[in-house]
């Protein structure tokens, strides 16, 4: 029961109070990049949580499984690398066997995914939390749904200011941090409620 | 000729091509670690050492990287310079380490390095390549420090941990938290941004 509980507040709390992207700034360069449409923005937010949620569980796999035994850590940066860019190349494959749909929504997005920090990110910080495998899923899931969720309300707000006047030197990449900023004071708000580390 | 090659190099990458500035790349640790100045010191050596020597190890095999797979290659290399970084400071800056935590793993996936090794170094020789790599890591450093400056003395009223500012400064705590760094790098993208389009003006007038 109380593993339960703990599984939530993890999943609860990659979510919201330590949001992947405005807490721990991670995948900053694809949300200023692609957040410009709402459309574009949920092909990319359902293609990070399939894979975050993914990778934090075959990383752990690998990680306890093999290089723990092995004693092999000191090589974890490359590994984990390696089995993230496999992963999407190999998911990228299957989806385009299986569905042109599927893969018109996210396969254009999943190359993308390899270079995103916060894959890699949430990975090491699973591995230097120590969580066990239902906790790195849960982190895994939650900090996907996080990201997402980011970039969506970003993106609605910047359909809308799409016709407001902003200066011309904040144009661009300096309005969207000003507004991640402000994003992140609200997130701040949840921050009471359930701390992580 | 080579020389000048160099100089421009630098100016191009410490001014106006200024990958923070002028591409907005590579900011995920910009805005992680610059909350304390030490720490930023340290993940700009790293960052420096890292694209120094990926660009010149890039280089130096560009004619035998096959171009299908060049991108796993530049990673495997980037890693590995990065795995060497990581050992060597959790071995003599042990407590700089943990606070570091996950984003000195993260220089791999910093745009920056990659796109130096693809942009630059794939085409050119080692040595010009090694000057580039120099060039472009000192000018994100000058970049995270000035943020890191900025975020500490406002946020903790102190510099290299040593107390600046009296008793009367009130810290703003926001600084050191995450809303700040979003907030202090748009502003200093602002005045950046709006100096060069005055300059462009100016020249068009």
């Amino acid at each position: 029961m109380s593993e339960g509980i703990g599984l939530f507040a993890i999943f609860f709390a990659a979510i919201f109070t330590d949001n992947i992207l405005l807490t721990n700034y991670l995948g900053m360069c694809s949300f200023l990049a692609v957040s410009r449409e709402v459309k574009t923005s949920l092909g990319l937010g359902l293609a990070v949580i399939f894979v975050m949620a993914s990778t934090s569980v075959l990383n752990w796999l690998v990680y306890y499984y093999i290089l723990v035994p092995l004693d092999l850590t000191y090589l974890r940066f490359i590994v984990f690398i390696i089995v993230i860019a496999s992963f999407v190349q190999i998911v990228e494959m299957i989806i385009e066997r299986i569905s042109d749909v599927l893969y018109a929504a996210l396969g254009i997005f999943l190359p993308l995914i390899t270079v995103n920090c916060a894959i890699l990110g949430v990975t090491l910080f699973m591995v230097i939390r120590d969580y066990t495998l239902k906790a790195a899923f849960a982190y895994g899931l939650g900090s996907g749904l996080g990201w997402a969720l980011a970039i969506l309300a970003m993106a609605g707000i910047r359909e809308k200011m799409a016709r407001s006047r902003v200066p011309r030197g904040l144009e661009g990449a300096g309005i969207t941090l000003i507004i991640a900023g402000i994003m992140a004071l609200a997130f701040m708000g949840f921050s009471g409620m359930i701390n992580l580390n | 000729m080579a020389r000048g090659r160099v100089k421009r190099l630098f100016i191009d990458d410490l001014g106006a091509n200024n990958p923070v500035f002028a591409q907005v790349l590579g900011i995920c640790s910009t805005l992680a670690v610059t909350n304390v100045v030490k720490n930023t010191v340290v993940m700009c050596a790293g960052l420096v050492f890292v694209v120094t020597l990926s660009n010149f190890t890039v280089s130096s095999l560009r004619k035998w990287i096959p171009s299908r797979t060049r991108m796993m290659i530049e990673v495997l290399i980037i890693a590995s310079y990065v795995i060497a970084f990581d050992i060597v400071i959790r071995a003599y800056l042990p407590d700089i380490s943990r606070q570091l935590g996950p984003y000195v793993g993260l220089i791999i996936t910093n745009c920056i390095i990659m796109g130096r090794a693809e942009a630059f170094a794939l085409s050119n020789p080692p040595t010009v390549s090694l000057m580039d790599g120099i060039a472009s890591g000192l000018g994100y450093s000058y970049v995270l420090l000035s943020i890191a400056f900025v975020r500490e003395l406002l946020g903790s009223g102190t510099i290299w941990g040593a107390r600046v500012l009296g008793d009367w400064w009130v810290n703003w705590s926001i600084m050191v938290m995450a809303p700040g760094a979003f907030f202090t790098l748009a502003i200093l993208i602002w005045i950046v941004k709006g100096w060069l389009l005055k300059r462009e003006q100016g020249r068009s007038e």
